[in-house]
């Protein structure tokens, strides 16, 4: 992201929002029916699509497991969803990044013993983002790998918290991440385990705030775990009940 | 097993999803669908879904038209929308729906690519439209081609900076412009059956493909055959006949 700017006034956040609010949710589980399993996740003016395609056959050969399936994850900015200029379609050194955390965050709640020289992909597309884009690729993809039936210890719940001139924030959008020049504390919270599998810094934290802010972030993490669990149910009713197309 | 399940009804006049052999899947457009494109648009037919995104930006114009603004259109098929589509550079068949996308939009002149040049030989506007896939169930070249002509009528260009670097977090109310909405259609033939808006199941058992641009006008102005069988000119004639007829349909979306 751009260069952090010298440190501001920021007495009130320029949304209106209280420190610990969150921007506006929304989750619907099952929107890409040719996948397996699949999820949006709406931060306020971030959106994550999640697709889950899998288990299925790994190639090449040589990645394969012979005592366990693997986990893929692939994040992506459309090139026109970041503020500024088009993003380059393809990798780059941030998305593949990413991509890793986010196998990374999301493996503690999987088993995937049962299927041997497996894979199971996660695509993560992000159509609007306001920052935090990884958290709520996340939490998009979490609801995706339910969806596609997997066996989990539970969903995954992430969101970006902030730090800044001694203040702890929740869900620092991209006009404080980058504007502003908010420290960025990305989290992913696994609520039955009571752990974080994701933890990222970028700017300036003490260590008591630090584990203030850790606490704060479980707190909002189960907000936005009710809402992961409203929407898987969601779809099982009988008006969402899943239609599958070939 | 499935393809020959699919071929057998065909030739018997039955799809695979009950639709007449003409006729197309709901379609809905939704313009605005991502606040940092200055366009964009997202195109549902049936099942399948696309989005398209319009980015500006101000570079130097190609040395052969010095005076024109740029136009590049890119369509990704990811691997989020189909089993069958995998990462990395883009494939034959991303490449084929991008340009054959770009040429409906090119070739029936849709954006007044003079009015985009700000100083000959230096500074033109660039328009980028990048067309994503999001769930392929079939089609993808018709909802391609409407989401990026949807996104196109949705865009308005980005403010300038007092030293005439674009601004990027302030739109203006100007939109591009435009001189043709191209609508673009694809008639598949399978046996001798001839279908409008295939599924998936559908394009693996095609003997042939012919996708048609038609501009405000009715005339055509950019074509692709696809699929392996030669046509005939009566296929030829009876597939533009169809495509046409459905291209009214389609323009018809457009409208807000």
């Amino acid at each position: 992201m751009a260069a952090k700017a010298v440190k501001q006034e920021y007495p009130k956040r320029h949304d209106g929002r209280g420190w610990e609010e969150l921007r506006e949710i929304e989750a619907k589980v099952g929107i890409i029916p040719r996948a397996d399993g699949s999820a949006m996740f709406r931060i306020g003016h971030t959106v994550a699509y999640a697709a889950v395609y899998g288990p299925r056959d790994l190639h090449p050969k040589f990645m394969q497991n012979p005592e366990t399936g693997i986990l893929r994850c692939r994040y992506n900015m459309m090139p026109f969803s970041g503020h500024g200029e088009r993003v380059r379609p393809g990798t780059s050194r941030r998305s593949q990044e990413i991509s890793m955390l986010m196998s990374k965050a999301l493996l503690p709640v999987l088993d995937l013993k049962d299927y041997p020289k497996s894979v199971v992909d996660v695509f993560v597309e992000l159509p609007e983002t306001d920052a935090g884009t990884r958290c709520a690729g996340i939490t998009a993809a979490a609801m995706a790998l339910a969806d596609a039936g997997l066996v989990m210890k539970d969903l995954v719940v992430s969101l970006s918290m902030g730090h800044y001139n001694g203040k702890i924030m929740a869900d620092i959008d991209g006009y404080e991440d980058c504007d502003v020049g908010i420290s960025d504390i990305p989290i992913a919270y696994i609520p039955t385990l009571d752990k974080f599998s994701l933890l990222q810094l970028d700017g300036e934290v003490p260590k008591e705030d630090l584990v203030k802010l850790l606490t704060l972030a479980k707190k909002k993490a189960m907000d936005i775990y009710k809402v992961q669990q409203q929407a898987l149910k969601a779809r099982f009713t009988e008006s969402h009940a899943p239609k599958k197309v070939k | 097993m499935m393809k020959e399940h699919v071929l057998k009804y065909i030739t018997k006049g039955l799809r695979y999803d009950g639709r007449k052999m003409d006729e197309c899947r709901p379609v809905t457009v939704e313009y605005g669908v991502s606040r940092n494109a200055e366009g964009s648009a997202r195109v549902r037919i049936g099942e399948t879904e696309v989005i398209a995104g319009v980015k500006l930006s101000l570079e130097k114009p190609y040395p052969d038209t010095p005076a024109q603004g740029n136009l590049m259109i890119n369509a990704e098929l990811t691997p989020m929308s189909s089993p069958l589509f995998e990462t990395g550079p883009p494939g034959e068949q991303g490449i084929e729906l991008s340009r054959v996308i770009d040429r409906s939009i090119r070739e029936s002149k849709a954006i007044d690519l003079t009015k985009l040049c700000v100083k000959e030989g230096e500074k033109v506007w660039s328009v980028m439209v990048d067309i994503v896939t999001v769930n392929d169930a079939g089609n993808l070249f018709d909802a391609g081609a409407l989401a990026a002509i949807a996104a196109l009528k949705d865009a308005v260009f980005p403010a300038l900076k007092e030293d005439g670097t674009v601004d990027y977090s302030k739109k203006t109310d100007k939109k591009l412009p435009l001189l043709q909405t191209p609508i673009e259609v694809t008639i598949v033939k399978v046996g001798d059956h001839l279908i409008t808006d295939p599924l998936p199941v559908e394009e693996e058992v095609l003997d042939a493909r012919l996708t048609v641009a038609f501009n405000d006008a009715g005339m055509l102005c950019a074509m692709q055959k696809g699929g392996e069988m030669p046509l005939s000119i009566e296929d030829i004639s009876a597939m533009i006949d169809l495509a046409q007829k459905h291209a009214k349909e389609l323009r018809k979306k457009l409208s807000r």
